[in-house]
């Protein structure tokens, strides 16, 4: 392989050449078969590791299926992989930068908006759903084209209500679809089922999750560690809910027939993951199942 | 435009989809009178010496070129970093000024696998088509696309590795862009995913600017080690759709690099240093088919070969405007 980079194209020198290209119509001798064969191969090799590289993407979604909760307004799964362009304009105007960009593991997924409710949850403090606003090809979206079945149990009984405006003219969040649900995946750790209360930062001094507090500024999220609660009895995640009547403290009766407390979750719930991340005990009592629909 | 401009118009755009540039087969009577006046006039040589010993050669076009590409990457980095909503979102799509813009192939892409086209989707990509038609089409590429620059970083390193004998080009055949073009089509309407998306080193490194890096960058990493050593340029010659959708906008385009026959010694320092040697076939001794020839859509108007000619020979040139001038 001596002089390969001399291959037709490249052989131009001030001299017009005798033959021009693969394509030339002079017969080839041994060696430029030889070079063109080759070449061949490695159209074929490059074409293969491209397609191999491109078409990794299924893997995950074959394999994993690692469930992400997606910003609110959010097509389905598949159509929201195929609408998102990947630029992150959603992630650009969140107040409490609650929206990460997927890498590669996540597939067709790479680049593709998801929350980490735990971490830090859509706590609705821009209050218009600025993500939505900001997403240019509807992958977000208040209206979902009408050629897009909407599950059953996905769409919300009536536009929920966001508490913090809820004086306002326009009380709602305009949405029509939630994102999950939130459930109490670990009943025996709740603190309100134990009938404990909570004292301190909810989430430790280096939890750096924030949130808009209203009684605090209605346009500056502030660190949830820089507010501390004391409460006799624990319900930080009705407490801190954003939507109206999503979830409150109820009598229960246990297996046993004995009276509790427990956090209930109710038709209103659109997913967005507060109460998952104000969930004081580790790992949290309550979460959103992403993409859940509501079961009556 | 003459008739056999049109003629060599029409190839280019061949050319651009993966032919080979072939010999004309005529060529018209001004520009014989220069290609014989240029044969065998020794003259020539001495003038071809004088030229080489006096020309300057100052990067003129490059820097210009790399300062754009950063600062239009960088735009978007600061203006997330310090919360300033001037240039949002990143190169797939964005927001400047609040106008939309959004990228030609991106969004096709999109529009293919979603089968649904919103307004502002729309907006943008009308919007990004008549600036690149305006502005040279694959110009997108070499004063924009952040790969371009790092491609050429990786260039210059493997052809120091040819010069040491360490490696040679492989070449590749260059219709494979187009096939690539047409399969990721086919499999964004067949799948219904974006799956180009999923490898765009385009749109990987302009989010990793962004919002941070990631282990898509391995890819792009990959990328490049392909092209350092073992074939140059390999990703936007042979297998980049963003190249060839901005081309083919590129056809249509008034700003293109324009060749002077009568001042150029046919010595092939243009074609060393282009990215697309094939859009420069032009050049070559007996080739140009009129005294003054466009260069072809693949162009990416970098602007590397009017800064390498000793001679002048190659300028930029927006169609009209000179006449107007």
């Amino acid at each position: 392989m001596s002089d390969e980079q001399n291959l037709p194209e490249d052989t131009v020198t001030s001299e017009p050449p005798a033959k021009v290209g693969a394509g030339g119509t002079a017969p080839l001798s041994k060696e430029r078969r030889q070079q063109a064969r080759r070449r061949v191969l490695r159209t074929i090799l490059l074409t293969g590791g491209v397609m191999g590289a491109a078409l990794s993407g299924f893997l995950p979604l074959a394999y994993a299926q690692r469930q992400r909760l997606r910003p609110p307004g959010a097509l389905d799964e598949k159509d929201f992989l195929s609408s998102c362009i990947k630029c992150g304009q959603c992630v650009q105007v969140c107040p409490v930068s609650a929206i990460k960009l997927a890498d590669l593991v996540d597939g067709f997924g790479v680049g593709v908006p998801y929350i980490d409710a735990r971490a830090q949850a859509c706590d609705f403090s821009c209050d218009a759903v600025q993500c939505i606003l900001a997403c240019p090809t509807g992958s977000l979206t208040y209206h979902k084209p009408e050629f897009l079945p909407v599950r059953a149990g996905a769409a919300l009984a009536a536009k929920p209500i966001l508490l913090a405006k809820e004086k306002d003219a326009e009380p709602t969040l305009n949405l029509t679809e939630r994102i999950g649900v939130a459930r109490l995946t670990r009943p025996e750790t709740c603190l309100a089922i134990q009938g404990k209360g909570f004292k301190g930062q909810a989430r430790g001094p280096k939890f750096q999750g924030r949130m808009r507090y209203m009684d605090v500024d209605r346009w500056k999220p502030i660190k949830i560690s820089e507010h501390p609660y004391d409460v006799a009895e624990c319900d930080l995640c009705v407490r801190e809910c954003p939507v109206k009547g999503a979830i409150s403290i109820e009598t229960v009766f246990a297996p046993d027939g004995s009276q509790r407390k427990s956090p209930v979750v109710h038709e209103p719930c659109v997913g967005c993951g507060v109460c998952e991340m104000i969930c004081p005990v580790e790992p949290a009592a309550i979460e959103i199942v992403p993409r859940e629909v509501w079961r009556t | 435009m003459s008739r056999l401009l049109s003629r060599r118009f029409r190839e280019q755009i061949k050319v651009m989809f993966g032919a080979e540039p072939k010999k004309p087969a005529e060529i018209s009577p001004a520009a014989q009178k220069i290609h014989l006046y240029k044969r065998g006039n020794r003259d020539l040589i001495a003038e071809k010496l004088h030229a080489r010993a006096h020309a300057i050669h100052d990067n003129k076009w490059r820097n210009r070129r790399w300062a754009t590409l950063l600062f239009a990457n960088l735009l978007f980095t600061i203006s997330f970093y310090f919360d300033i909503q001037l240039l949002e979102g990143a190169l797939t799509a964005s927001r400047f000024i609040g106008f939309h813009l959004i990228d030609l192939n991106s969004a096709l892409q999109v529009m293919l696998a979603h089968k649904h086209i919103i307004t502002n989707l729309l907006i943008g990509t009308g919007t990004v088509l008549v600036l690149w038609i305006l502005l040279g089409g694959r110009t997108f590429c070499s004063w924009i696309c952040p790969y371009h620059l790092l491609a050429e970083w990786a260039e210059r390193l493997h052809v120091y590795l040819v010069k040491k004998k360490l490696v040679t080009d492989q070449t590749i055949d260059r219709r494979l862009r187009s096939v690539f073009w047409i399969i990721f089509a086919v499999l964004a309407i067949a799948t219904g995913y974006t799956v180009y998306e999923a490898i765009s080193p385009t749109g990987i490194l302009s989010r990793a600017l962004i919002y941070g890096p990631g282990l898509a960058l391995l890819w792009v990493l990959a990328l490049l080690v392909f092209e350092v050593f073992f074939s140059k340029r390999a990703w936007c010659r042979y297998a980049c759709p963003i190249g060839l959708t901005y081309g083919v906008v590129g056809i249509i385009s008034p700003l293109r690099i324009k060749y002077k026959l009568d001042g150029c010694f046919h010595e092939g320092d243009c074609r060393k240093v282009c990215l697309v040697p094939h859009v420069l076939d032009t050049v070559i001794k007996g080739r140009a088919v009129e005294a003054e020839v466009p260069i072809g859509p693949d162009c990416t108007r970098c602007g590397l070969c009017v800064d390498t000619c000793p001679t002048g020979s190659l300028t930029f040139e927006v169609k009209g405007l000179s006449k107007l001038l």
